[in-house]
């Protein structure tokens, strides 16, 4: 395709110049003309002048600019991908230029926290589905956009950027998104599948950061493949009890979106879950973890989060638990480990029928 | 007890639309031929493009003539025509011919076709309405005055008062909301009325209550066991109902139908059915709606967008919901009977009526002879979506800014078909209209004390399950006031702050003194039934005489998380 006939078309929309971001506007720039919005203004004329964003290279399709009312009035398709923590602000700037011809696909793997004045997820007396929206919710809550879904599965950029053969999940309960975003996405090394089951799918990323944590406390012990065989299919069932409290299918959590996306994170050192735990395991205490980051990695949230959560919806979390007194309560990763292996409940798989 | 009641500002409303013969429903009826043939003609596409092949079709026709044959067999009804038989029996025999003889498939083609629209059209005009002037009127005439005779001979205790004017159904009836908003939008759009369904009244209340609005008569879905009980089935005739076979589970039934109702919203006919698809018999507010009904609303919109030629103002559809809500539902034991052996045994219960005519001018008389009103509650208008709308039927979204619903139905810059979507739209409307129930409804005294007084039962007794509960025997039943006083006031504290919330609303009469409250409570709770729910024993102590139908009323106010007050 020559980008004479690219200019036909309408460009598509990324928000969000992080290294995820990039990549899926490198992924899109492959079919379409792409309009990046980059937060600060010189940000955009770094980009125009190295062509690269930390490292990654920018493909000649994308423009990144920094008017998102712009970008709004151009793309009808438009994939945000911003840390969860900055997502409700973004969408409350990008609502006013947003209508319900809008197809939004975001890729933010997080939960939006909504508490009553003065309050904390510590001290809060009870947490549960009413404060806690996923992002395609923060979506439909703050903006008239109807047709919603999100990007997950094992996404690692470094691998997508190096052109290893790698999917993801386009999870809408509207076919329509879902062919929108395999039309837009699909290439000779990247497969593109649909499920409908929004929430699940957007859960199942969430909660696979938890169990990526204990990934990295067990390769921070020094073991090997048994141990994470074990994390891993234990990690599933913890995550479908707890995915399904919050209101997700069985099904979005054993797909690429689950399954596979908790392998991918578990295998990666690199990613900063896996990083907080390996470091607890070295002996490092929490606090001191949390500094040598520069942002807090997603799963730390996740774990106060849910472990507050599964008290309330009585659902037995043990790996989200130990994980929670190892975060806050000063329990050493050890110990933690002793009381796992010993935990009384062993039931294999309790979820199908 | 009616002091408690504010005083009733209910006034006369101004007909919209002076002449019948500008309402759509009339136009509809005056080309009742013409338009049985598009419905039978739009249907027949429809189900030929969801059954696409041969074997498809053949397989449809096929299980369509069993089960019809099934009904005749099991569950023949006296409004069913006396020709029925020998319909299916042809149908039967001709369906035969088709597929037991070698023909060539273009001829057997259209010898299957031929039988589809043979079905549907007999479909289409089983479920065409006939709305007369005459008759309405006629009806009209005969509800308001027999009512205002009625409501004067019993109120004023004089003979000779029953030709007294000074109370009206007016008085009787409450109706709240947003009146004017409904009035304004019908004339700018057409309206689709969306009432919770509780009992075989509401088919008639409805009726009064859009005349007493000063709206044109509505077309409405209503179920044809209904046409069983005559004076019910005359009336409703004349207030342009349309007719709801619940028995028929076919495609081609049920696909006529859905295109019977989209067609009349797209020529405008102002439309009603209940969403919940039949009464509610466990009691409680519709929580699931029936999607069939509701996605032709969705579809209509749409089918406006692509046809209104451009420069013209397409014609917008609005949702308007509305809660009917009664101290007392004469049905109530049956409904709670029937709902508690299908969830205990899981068995099957055809639909009956138990109540002819008479029974049911013995309850009207009752109704009127004893204080025990109705109150009406007509929600925010809604476009298809499910977002608010203004007076003047704009969209609005959450900060107040105009959407053009329109857009919802544009992919990539072009208006689209797309059925998934619709389905899905469907849908999120179906929340938004239960989500509204539960804002409108009006909570009553009564049903505050069914509540509490079942909830405090099922609270000394944490053993048993529902239907352990349900087999104690009534006199080992019975709370003491103090702690049933208590308990009441902590309920309705919180029922006013969802109210604030908007998420819950309550009659007037549930303010004031607790004990009033309560008082006009146990008076009015199934006023009426044989055995009353809920009553006060002479120690003073509450007492029950039937758990059941007090499990019915209690059910009004679930869903609102009020059971962790208890």
């Amino acid at each position: 395709m020559t980008s004479r006939s690219l200019s036909d078309l309408p460009p598509v929309g990324v928000i969000g110049s992080g290294n995820f971001g990039t990549t899926v506007a490198n992924l899109l720039a492959k079919h379409r003309l792409v309009l990046l919005y980059v937060r600060e203004e010189k940000q955009v004329e770094a980009i125009l002048r190295t062509r690269e964003i930390r490292g990654h290279k920018v493909n000649k399709n994308i423009t990144p600019i920094n008017d998102l009312g712009h970008l709004a009035r151009q793309c009808d398709v438009i994939f945000p991908i911003v840390p969860s923590a900055h997502f409700r602000t973004m969408m409350k700037k990008l609502s006013p230029y947003l209508h319900p011809y809008h197809v939004l696909i975001h890729g933010a793997k997080g939960l939006d926290i909504t508490l009553p004045k003065g309050q904390t997820i510590e001290n809060v007396s009870k947490l549960n589905r009413s404060h806690i929206k996923t992002m395609s919710e923060v979506i439909r809550e703050e903006s008239v956009v109807v047709r919603v879904g999100c990007l997950a599965g094992p996404n690692l950029s470094k691998e997508l950027s190096a052109r290893h053969p790698a999917a993801t999940v386009i999870a809408s309960p509207f076919n329509e998104v879902i062919s929108i975003g395999k039309r837009l996405l699909r290439n000779d090394r990247f497969q593109v599948y649909g499920n409908n089951e929004l929430i699940g799918v957007e859960l199942a990323g969430v909660l696979k950061n938890i169990i990526a944590i204990a990934a990295g406390a067990l390769n921070g012990m020094g073991y090997g493949e048994n141990a994470r065989g074990l994390l891993i299919s234990r990690g599933v069932v913890e995550i479908i009890h707890l995915g399904r409290a919050l209101g997700g299918k069985t099904k979005a959590f054993l797909g690429v979106a689950g399954i596979g996306d908790l392998v991918a994170t578990c295998n990666s050192p690199l990613s900063r879950n896996f990083q907080v735990g390996y470091k607890l395991a070295q002996g490092m205490k929490p606090q001191e973890v949390f500094d040598s980051m520069d942002e807090v990695a997603e799963g730390v949230n996740t774990v106060r989060i849910m472990k507050k959560c599964a008290d309330f919806y009585k659902v037995r979390a043990p790996i989200t638990a130990t994980l929670y007194k190892v975060l806050f309560e000063e329990l050493t990763v050890k110990d933690a480990l002793d009381y796992l292996m010993r935990y009384p409940l062993n039931i294999d798989i309790d979820f199908i029928e | 007890m009616e002091v408690i009641e504010k005083k009733n500002k209910n006034k006369r409303y101004k007909p919209i639309l002076d002449k019948i013969p500008d309402w759509p429903v009339y136009q509809l009826s005056k080309n009742r031929k013409e338009f049985i043939e598009e419905v039978a003609d739009h249907a027949f596409k429809r189900i030929k493009e969801m059954r696409p092949t041969r074997k498809q079709l053949v397989d449809e026709l096929e299980a369509t003539v069993y089960r019809e044959q099934q009904r005749m067999k099991r569950n023949r009804w006296r409004i069913d025509p006396q020709d029925e038989p020998k319909f299916w029996a042809k149908i039967k025999e001709d369906l035969l011919d088709v597929t037991s003889k070698p023909l060539d498939d273009d001829l057997a083609d259209r010898k299957e076709d031929e039988i589809l629209k043979r079905i549907v059209h007999r479909y289409a005009g089983e479920i065409a309405g006939n709305f007369k002037p005459s008759s309405y009127r006629f009806a009209r005439g005969v509800i308001q005055f027999w009512f205002a005779r009625l409501l004067n001979a019993t109120r004023v205790k004089k003979f000779g008062a029953i030709f007294r004017n000074q109370y009206t159904l007016r008085d009787k009836i409450q109706i709240v909301g947003k009146v004017k908003q409904l009035r304004s939008l019908a004339r700018k759009g057409t309206i689709v009325m969306v009432p919770t369904h509780l009992s075989n009244l509401d088919s008639i209340l409805i009726g009064w209550i859009i005349h007493a609005l000063g709206l044109p008569a509505f077309i409405y879905g209503a179920g044809l066991n209904l046409f069983n009980i005559k004076i019910i089935a005359y009336f409703m005739n004349s207030l342009g109902a349309y007719k709801v076979d619940r028995r028929k589970k076919n495609l081609p039934y049920l696909e006529t139908l859905k295109m019977y109702s989209g067609l009349a919203i797209e020529k405008g006919a102002h439309s009603l059915f209940f969403p919940g698809g039949t009464r509610s018999r466990s009691g409680t507010i519709e929580k699931m709606l029936k999607l069939g009904l509701l996605s032709t609303a969705t579809e209509a919109q749409r089918n406006i967008y692509l046809k209104t030629p451009a420069g013209e103002e397409p014609r917008k559809i609005f949702v308007v919901p509305v809660t009917l809500n009664y101290h007392f539902v004469l049905e109530a034991p049956e409904l709670i009977d029937d709902y508690l052996s299908v969830k205990g045994q899981d068995r099957y219960l055809p639909e009956e009526d138990k109540y002819g005519s008479l029974q049911l001018i013995q309850f009207l008389f009752k109704f009127f002879t004893k204080g025990s009103n109705i109150s009406v509650s007509i929600g925010r208008g809604l476009d298809i979506m499910g977002n608010y709308v203004d007076e003047e039927g704009n969209s609005l979204d959450a900060q107040g800014r105009i959407i053009d619903t329109r857009d919802y139905f544009i992919s990539n810059g072009q208006l689209t078909i797309d059925k998934q979507r619709e389905d899905e739209y469907t849908r999120m409307l179906s929340q938004r209209i239960v989500a509204e129930y539960h804002k409108i409804h009006r909570t009553f005294a009564s049903h505050l004390v069914a509540f509490v007084a079942f909830e405090l039962w099922q609270k000394k007794h944490p053993k048993l399950d529902l239907f352990g509960l349900l087999r104690l025997p009534e006199e080992e039943l019975s709370l003491d006031y103090p702690e049933f006083r208590k308990t009441c006031k902590r309920v309705r504290k919180q029922i006013y702050r969802l109210k604030k919330e908007g998420k819950a609303n309550h009659a007037t009469h549930v303010k004031g003194k607790i004990d009033l409250v309560i008082s006009h409570g146990l008076e009015n709770v199934g006023n009426f039934h044989l055995k009353r729910p809920l009553l006060m024993d002479k120690k003073g102590n509450i007492i029950t005489k039937d758990l059941n139908t007090l499990y019915f009323y209690h059910n009004r106010l679930v869903g609102y998380d009020l059971e962790k007050l208890i």
